[in-house]
């Protein structure tokens, strides 16, 4: 993985230095909380309802066991023992004091990890497939572009004061794992038809009130220009994006009212200008960081053989390992999602065996995935059942990827600001109730988001079966989605109806399964089923 | 770092010249009349307007009304790219911690509403050892250095 040169360090112990000194200004009152605000947003400092929340990068989402103990000792000494995975694949803190930012950032300096740009209106954190390099799909790793975009977002001095949050995802593979097209610039690499690689950009998708899905407005950007035309997208959005309503200043409206052959148009003269300005790292630059992200020394011949006799160990391998492109590994899910548990919540403890267990058996490595689960990207099946044993020891052995279980849930009502309605009981109800009756297994891959308020930060209008909380007169309420898809065969969720209180929304995510067990062919997943038969049926037996 | 002068209580330059002394006009009527050398450009004026007309330019100055709205940063960036020389002062709600990246774009002169502590400003001008980008400042961005 990639390793902080001199350079890289500096930038980050020159950022722990600013943000020190903009707290104290702040505290002797020479900031005002409005001029300070958008300071301590660019360090991922957010007020939640209770507490300051602390949102630390992890740069699409690859981090080493060193980085991970070092998240599990923030954890304890400045939290409460324990942390939140992100579907931007970053690690939130929810209980954090104000003076003690510095010293986190601090600590997270030590271990080449920072809170830069994980909020405010300025290009975030670039997340990626979490699968990258390790999977048997991929046409290469798609980290090295996402490393060098990473780079040039940082501190730049154009684009820090932008009309809104903006969101980059990078992925290499025709199947999607990143939700690529529900972001600001979703960036796939791809090879033309002389062999050379290069990338696609995909502008103006994003969940939040208005979810979009991103047209592809260039099909071949040149490797050697990626960063040049990164540069002219930005700079079209910051010169015509929105400032007179928050709710119509991402790039997704500016896109949809300008038209994507219009931005497109604007974009390519804007880039033909920028050629000439030695904007561009050379070539060199991308070769120096894709050496950090070559494959790891796998064995040679290591077995393709692996014990199924145990069935507890037989279907968490059938669900939580994913195909990898050398022979004897697969990538390893370690499931956040124990029924009835906080989707995304790990304690100090489990970060540090999930660390650990990294080190011995996946070559020093772990991914945050979107989904909130944590992946160990490159595992031997011969070592599978070991790991296994450890992981469900610690209560981290849920054999629940992809399923019903394996909810995203944002932080809601319990500590958003923002939120109509919690989310967390409602998922933690959820899986309870699909444990408890079998039918998770039956059900197959079941995509479940749900979202605490219209913001979308659990994705829920990419849910197979979504959840949006609305506040009704006061009172929290749940509007149901069905068929929506962050994936390939991306799509939008649309709402079933009237919503239904918390007890009412479990009982209707049951019916609408219940509906697809009903009705499904061979081979179909829910959202098969559900493409095919239309929303009738499902409305039928929920309001009929 | 060049000449620091002030000229009122709270004009800071980073340049040897005299400051302009006439009032800056509008984009609109600075296109309308040829005498005008001092041009004010708000955030959503087009930049892009004033650059047939450069070379009569010798002050542009950009507010910010708000500091959060980061238009002004793009025609900075988008004036030096085409070769723009003269003073390019940004005025209005400019705040210490934006400073720095606002030199990076080019500005070298500032008029803020609010006067600047020279302590913090200076602080804030020396904070960065390095930078990732290419801009109108023209600093060599590190990766330059790592191909050098
Ligand atoms: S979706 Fe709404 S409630 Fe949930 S975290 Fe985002 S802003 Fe908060």
């Amino acid at each position: 993985m990639y390793l902080y040169d001199q350079y890289d360090q500096a930038m980050v112990d020159a950022r722990v230095a600013e943000f020190r000194d903009q707290a104290q200004r702040r505290l002797e009152g020479k900031l005002t909380e409005d001029q300070f605000k958008p300071l301590r947003l660019m360090n991922g400092l957010y007020l939640q309802l209770h507490a300051y929340m602390l949102r630390v990068a992890i740069p699409y989402g690859t981090l080493n066991s060193r980085q991970m103990h070092a998240l599990a000792d923030i954890a304890d000494k400045y939290d409460r023992g324990y942390g939140h995975f992100t579907t931007r694949q970053n690690i939130q803190y929810n209980w954090i004091k104000l003076e003690d930012a510095g010293d986190i950032l601090a600590d997270l300096a030590e271990v080449e990890m920072h809170a830069i740009q994980t909020s405010g209106n300025c290009i975030r954190n670039i997340s990626s497939d979490h699968f990258a390099g390790a999977a048997a799909d991929e046409l290469v790793d798609p980290r090295p572009y996402a490393e060098l975009l990473r780079q040039w977002s940082s501190f730049h001095p154009e684009f820090s004061y932008l009309p809104r949050k903006f969101k980059i995802a990078v992925i290499a593979s025709d199947t999607d794992r990143a939700a690529m097209r529900l972001h600001d610039i979703g960036i796939q690499i791809v090879r033309n038809d002389a062999g050379e690689l290069g990338a696609a950009f995909y502008v103006g998708g994003g969940m939040g009130r208005t979810p979009m899905i991103a047209p592809c407005i260039k099909e071949f950007v040149p490797l050697d220009r990626l960063v040049t035309y990164a540069e002219a997208c930005l700079r079209v959005y910051n010169r015509h994006g929105r400032r007179d309503n928050k709710y119509k200043a991402r790039i997704k409206i500016l896109v949809h009212e300008m038209g994507a052959e219009e931005y497109t148009r604007q974009v390519d003269a804007e880039f033909e200008h920028m050629l000439s300005q030695g904007i561009e790292p050379p070539y060199a630059e991308l070769e120096r960081i894709r050496t950090f992200f070559e494959d790891p020394l796998f064995e040679e011949d290591a077995s393709a053989d692996i014990d199924r006799s145990d069935p507890d160990f037989a279907l968490w391998v059938a669900r939580n390992t994913h195909a990898h492109k050398a022979a004897g590994y697969v990538s390893a899910v370690i499931s956040l999602k124990p029924v009835g548990g906080i989707p995304g919540d790990a304690t100090s403890e489990q970060m540090r065996l999930m660390a650990d267990l990294a080190k011995d058996y996946s070559f020093d490595e772990m991914r945050v995935m979107h989904t909130q689960n944590i992946v160990l990207p490159h595992v031997r099946l011969a070592d599978l059942h070991a790991l296994w044993t450890a992981l469900e020891e610690a209560g981290l052995g849920s054999p629940n990827l992809d399923t019903i279980e394996d909810i995203i849930a944002c932080p809601g009502l319990d500590y958003c600001s923002l939120a109509n309605a919690r989310s967390i009981p409602v998922a933690q109800k959820i899986s309870e109730r699909f444990a408890a009756s079998g039918k998770t297994e039956a059900l197959g891959k079941l995509k479940l988001k749900i979202s605490g308020c219209i913001n979308a930060c659990g994705h829920h209008h990419a849910g197979h079966i979504g959840i949006l909380g609305v506040d009704k007169k006061g009172v929290e309420n749940y509007q149901l989605l069905l068929g929506g898809s962050e994936a390939e065969d991306v799509s939008l969720a649309k709402i079933t109806g009237p919503g239904f209180d918390e007890a009412g929304i479990v009982d209707a995510v049951e019916t609408a399964a219940d509906v697809y067990l009903r009705e499904r062919e061979e081979g179909e997943r829910f959202l098969d089923t559900y493409r095919r038969i239309g929303m009738a049926p499902f409305k039928e037996a929920l309001y009929g | 770092m060049d000449n620091l002068s002030s000229e009122n209580d709270t004009l800071i330059r980073y340049r040897d010249d005299e400051p302009v002394d006439h009032a800056a006009v509008t984009v609109d009527s600075f296109l309308d009349q040829s005498s005008a050398s001092a041009v004010r450009v708000e955030p959503g004026d087009d930049a892009r307007e004033l650059l047939p007309h450069l070379d009569r330019l010798s002050l542009v100055e950009v507010n910010f009304p708000a500091f959060g709205d980061g238009r002004g940063y793009s025609s900075a960036q988008i004036l030096r790219e085409a070769g723009y020389q003269g003073e390019l002062r940004a005025v209005g709600d400019v705040l210490v911690d934006q400073v720095a990246y606002m030199r990076r774009c080019g500005f070298d002169a500032f008029d803020p509403d609010a006067p600047l502590n020279e302590d913090d400003l200076e602080t804030a001008l020396s904070r960065w050892p390095e930078v990732y980008q290419s801009a109108a400042d023209k600093r060599t961005p590190i990766w330059s250095k790592r191909h050098a």
